[in-house]
């Protein structure tokens, strides 16, 4: 059966989901901004049901490097939530978080990883923070993990990992960028998670 | 019409799909990382067959509506297909690739040890089916590119920033 299995969802919950996540990431943004200390943007939130193959096409090729950073969170809304981020972004994020001038590091040493993990940490945990204050749901992250290698194997080696193997995922992404173009972040960030969460997300919300 | 090296046809090989073909077209799936890329070949008839499973075992879920997303339903299906296409399933040779653990840190034991419990099902498929595997490279921690050549059975691995290797 290749029907969509989240008939209820509506146009106006669609709405919901991206407004959910315009907060959430604002917030996650935010603290990046005082991180890097740097301004930085995002493109409004897409929330799109798509197969899970799609989300490699959303980013880049399946043999293109990049850092992933994943909280896996549990609680009333389980799911996944991961930021990634091309090589040259990541190089990028790991100057501006070392003070660096940009175009220094050329290879993400272990400084680097944990430095990116961090970031990661800093992003997701904002994120969850809103969600929560939003709605008062329980909800817990877990300890990030991190890889920096192939898209394709790290985002099926994911959501293999955390049962999202259905035909058709809940993405909600969004896009960050600098207004300088030397000093582009490019980056992805994807929320993951199951119907029961979503039904529960839009009862704390009053829809 | 004789084909230069670099004009053979490559065919793709999707995420919980496979794909058969003749000499000389390359088959290659991209980016393995817990998912196990397995390869048939059978050197007579020079036949090739590319799996990428993503998960052991079907028993597990409800609703399969891919059967090549598993080694358990994926395997019989690619062998039976070469079957029907000429190959012989005591010439047949296997190769496996990927089954890796993509992720440092903390986490649920079961779900990030997917990687060998693919390359686990895998192997004791093709065994139950007696076809011989002839060479692995499963585990680690990168994610793989295989890339399967009909000419010569041959299998090639693409890891970033690393030198080819051939098995």
């Amino acid at each position: 059966m290749a029907m969509n299995k989240y008939p209820e969802l509506s146009a106006t919950h669609m709405d919901a989901l991206r407004e959910i996540s315009n907060i959430g990431m604002g917030n996650a943004l935010t603290s990046l901004a005082q991180l890097v200390n740097r301004r930085i943007n995002m493109n409004v939130p897409v929330a799109t049901f798509m197969p899970f193959e799609e989300t490699i096409s959303r980013v880049g090729g399946p043999e293109e490097l990049v850092s992933c950073v994943s909280v896996r969170m549990s609680g009333e809304v389980p799911g996944l939530v991961l930021f990634l981020f091309n090589s040259e972004s990541t190089l990028r994020l790991v100057d501006m978080l070392m003070g660096l001038e940009l175009g220094t590091t050329s290879e993400l040493d272990e400084i680097g990883q944990s430095a990116v993990m961090e970031v990661g940490n800093v992003l997701s945990g904002a994120f969850v923070g809103a969600l929560y204050s939003l709605t008062s749901l329980e909800m817990r992250s877990a300890v990030p993990l991190f890889a920096y290698d192939m898209l394709g194997a790290i985002l099926t080696s994911l959501m293999v990992a955390s049962g999202r193997v259905e035909e058709q995922v809940l993405v909600i992404e969004t896009s960050l960028f600098q207004e300088q173009a030397e000093a582009n972040i490019k980056g992805h960030f994807f929320m993951l998670t199951e119907p029961g969460s979503i039904a529960k997300l839009f009862n704390a919300l009053g829809f | 019409m004789e084909l230069a090296v670099k004009d053979i046809a490559e065919i793709q090989v999707g995420i919980a799909d496979y794909k058969i073909a003749r000499e000389p077209v390359k088959l290659i799936t991209l980016g393995l990382g817990s998912c196990v890329g397995v390869s048939l070949y059978d050197p007579v008839t020079k036949l090739g067959g590319l799996l990428h499973v993503m998960l052991p075992d079907s028993t597990q879920f409800n609703n399969v509506n891919k059967p090549a997303k598993f080694a358990d339903l994926g395997i019989p299906l690619i062998v039976k297909e070469m079957q029907s296409k000429g190959a012989s399933i005591n010439r047949l040779q296997a190769k496996l690739v990927g089954g890796a653990q993509m992720f440092s840190g903390l986490d649920d034991k079961m779900t990030l040890n997917i990687g060998h419990r693919n390359a686990d099902k895998s192997r004791d498929m093709l065994k139950k089916m007696g076809i011989r595997i002839l060479v692995e490279e499963v585990g680690g921690n990168r994610g793989r590119t295989m890339i399967l050549d009909t000419q010569t059975g041959q299998v090639t691995i693409r890891t970033l920033g690393n030198k080819l290797q051939v098995i």
